[in-house]
């Protein structure tokens, strides 16, 4: 982006920008690029999210802002702006407002190594996956800083279970990306949806080879990652009144909608990213490639997202002990067998990517 | 330039924050305050172009260790009035290991010198930066050179789980339990049977 | 047999996929909501709503201040004053119902022995202060006046089952 900026400002006011400038101001432009959207495709999603669940429930959902309801998510916005920002007196403010914001950080900084196409990437880091995880596991503290500032009860018990959740599923997704790691042998995200081209039968994508259970513990790692139906206990309604959130009004509350959101999506990408192949089609063949990459990925990005509001509108939340029970004897044990079974089929076969 | 600015504000904040985490009253904010040093450390990393150590600092010690702190000092009560009563008497003490560890640390950095071979083979130890990642030149040492000291390390931390999980492990009797297994293993069959029963009789 | 049949049950997820399967044909069957402010489900005869006083076809108010409704009325939500009028007639000089005590029982309907006291299909009387759900005779008049056509329609209806 600086270069396109550089090329505007010598032609436009004749003026050659120092290197600095170019670089700070292209950086800059390039995270603007990417930020905005996600915010915009956030606004969106929600959106899609209550449309998802109101089909599945037999009602029409949203329909009256908008041509069919599509600007509901900019007058809730604009409602919750205009609320008051309510502070408990108990409450650690600096903290309690810091909260939010964190977390809407940890769901946007995470999209700087997602490649949208090839090359299309704010960072295209060396060590993304690895970057992506470290971000991943840091938005519990947004939910669990808000929990103690708020000097609540609820809060408090909803930042624990949280915190607790969020570890616990870390693990199992810390096996899966290992296993994708060794079939590719790198850790850049670019490098990995190379890799998935012609994987199987003409197929793109790990999903189509041995590494298929691999992605359903992802997924439904990734659910309890992002606190979805069935794992939302953090903020269980009916237990502990939406837990961390229930001391946050107005803006501050609409920011940790929004960082939710956002990981959500990122999450989504990154499936598509490790098991679908990315921008590249599904199917490895040529008049497919006409479809422009981008396309390809945010099609999948969509898919994965509707599975997510699919199963928010189908299953029930489930039990704090059977939650562990889950992560730490089921998914824990499975992705660590098939690390070292994905990891013995490479050697084996002498199918290392050095 | 602009590595240098970010050097200093990394190094400064660090540095901040870490007497933060000593001086600052409330152990959460202590806690906090480490956090933003792990970071600050991580963006050091960073700059030195060792991306794979930062982010197995973020990753290992912020989103793991650190939340761990974060939910023993939350949970904890204190009562600071309590705690404060015996600063006058733990003071000579606390003063003279302060004076004890600075000057141990002026010894031994006042004595440190290199064994000649050394400096070579930590030089021959790391391949150029453009060529092979850093990832994997951590890899290729570690798992060759250094694979004992790394499965030692390994089966060090195994024995402190072990260890933490006996010590804590209770087995309690008298107390129900869910047994998941069986419950999804329960076939109507099992539980449920059709009785044909005459008027009158009852079963 | 059972434990491999089960097993794979188990692996594959099956019971899952059938419920997900089963709200999948959800997501795609007709929908039931009602549009509500441009669309109204259907509502009974007998349905419980504003309350109305009614006039006769001359434009003379029915109620005779019997007071059985204020009598009958559980919530006490019905105060009347009655007093002679000019032509020598007995009739309400205050007839008031407290709508946010009511309780919608319909008892003041039942006991009405002229059909004045009515409550009518209307139930989106919302308002923004609490003195507005305070209704007077005026009020209640003009409720029936306005509703007269249907709750002349709903009596008829419902007449057959009384």
């Amino acid at each position: 982006m600086g270069k396109y900026i550089d090329i505007f400002m010598n032609w436009a006011f004749g003026y050659q920008m120092p290197e600095w400038a170019i670089l700070t101001f292209g950086t800059l432009a390039n995270v603007l690029l990417v930020a905005l959207p996600v915010l915009l495709a956030v606004a969106m999603i929600v959106y899609v999210d209550r449309k998802v669940w109101a089909a599945i429930h037999l009602r029409k959902g949203p329909n009256v802002v908008g041509p069919f309801g599509l600007m509901q998510s900019f007058a809730d916005g604009l409602k919750v702006f205009l609320k008051e920002t309510i502070i408990p007196a108990g409450a650690n403010k600096f903290l309690f407002l810091l909260a939010p914001g964190l977390s809407l950080i940890f769901g946007l900084v995470g999209w700087a190594v997602i490649p949208f196409d090839e090359g299309v990437v704010v960072s295209d880091l060396n060590v993304g996956i690895l970057y992506l995880f470290a971000v991943s596991s840091l938005a519990v503290y947004g939910i669990i800083i808000a929990g103690w500032a708020s000097n609540s009860r609820y809060a408090f018990l909803g930042a624990m279970r949280s915190a607790a959740q969020m570890i616990s599923y870390e693990v199992s997704i810390g096996f899966v990306l290992v296993s994708v790691l060794l079939c590719v042998g790198s850790l850049n995200l670019t490098d990995i949806v190379l890799a998935q081209k012609n994987v199987m039968f003409g197929f793109n994508g790990f999903f189509f080879t041995g590494l298929m259970p691999m992605f359903f513990i992802f997924f439904i790692s990734a659910l309890a990652e992002t606190n979805r139906t069935p794992f939302d206990l953090p903020e269980a309604e009916e237990e502990i009144v939406a837990g961390f959130q229930i001391e946050y009004s107005s803006m501050s509350m609409a920011l940790f909608y929004l960082g939710e959101y956002a990981t959500i999506i990122l999450m989504c990408g990154l499936m598509s990213i490790l098991f679908f192949g990315g921008w590249l089609p599904i199917i490895d063949w040529e008049p497919l490639y006409m479809i422009p990459g981008f396309i390809w990925f945010f099609g999948k990005m969509f898919f994965f997202f509707f599975c997510f509001a699919w199963i928010k509108a189908s299953v029930p939340r489930y039990r704090y002990d059977q939650l562990m029970r889950l992560g730490w004897k089921v998914f824990l044990p499975v992705s660590l067998i098939w690390v070292v079974l994905t990891s013995g089929y490479l050697v084996f076969f002498c199918k290392f990517a050095s | 330039m602009i590595i240098a600015i970010c050097f200093y504000i990394f190094a400064t904040i660090l540095i901040g924050s870490a007497i933060m985490v000593v001086f600052s009253k409330n152990p959460v904010h202590s806690v906090l305050f480490l956090i933003l040093a792990f970071f600050n450390a991580a963006g050091l990393f960073v700059l030195l172009g060792a991306e794979f150590v930062a982010m197995i600092l973020v990753i290992v010690y912020v989103g793991a260790v650190a939340v761990m702190f974060l939910f023993v000092v939350m949970m904890l009560d204190i009562n600071f009035t309590e705690l404060r009563k015996g600063v006058q008497d733990y003071l000579p003490v606390g003063l003279l290991i302060g004076f004890i560890l600075p000057v141990e640390m002026a010894v031994i950095a006042g004595g440190w010198s290199m064994t000649d071979g050394i400096a070579s083979t930590i030089t021959a130890a790391t391949p150029p930066v453009n060529e092979v990642s850093n990832t994997a030149a951590i890899g290729s040492i570690l798992y060759t050179d250094y694979i004992f000291l790394f499965q030692l390390a390994g089966l060090i931390l195994l024995v402190a789980m072990i260890g933490a999980i006996v010590l804590t492990h209770r087995k309690r009797t008298g107390v129900k339990k869910q047994d998941i297994g069986k419950q999804v293993r329960r076939r109507r069959h099992e539980a449920f049977e059709a009785v044909d029963v005459k008027p009158g009789q009852g079963i | 047999m059972a434990f491999l049949d089960h097993a794979a049950r188990t692996i594959f997820l099956t019971e899952f996929v059938k419920g997900m399967a089963l709200t999948l044909k959800y997501f795609f069957k007709k929908k039931v909501t009602i549009n509500n402010p441009h669309e109204k489900g259907p509502l009974s005869p007998r349905f419980r709503g504003e309350h109305a006083l009614r006039r006769y076809e001359n434009g003379e108010e029915r109620c005779i201040a019997c007071k059985l409704c204020e009598a009958i009325c559980p919530a006490q939500a019905i105060t009347i004053e009655a007093d002679i009028r000019d032509d020598g007639t007995r009739r309400t000089t205050r007839y008031d119902i407290d709508m946010t005590k009511c309780i919608y029982c319909g008892y003041c309907q039942e006991a009405c022995p002229v059909e004045a006291i009515v409550e009518g299909p209307n139930f989106e009387y919302a308002t923004e202060t609490r003195e507005e759900l305070l209704y007077d005779k005026e009020k209640l008049l003009d409720n029936g006046d306005r509703w007269e056509r249907q709750l002349a329609l709903n009596i008829e209806l419902d007449a057959p089952y009384r």
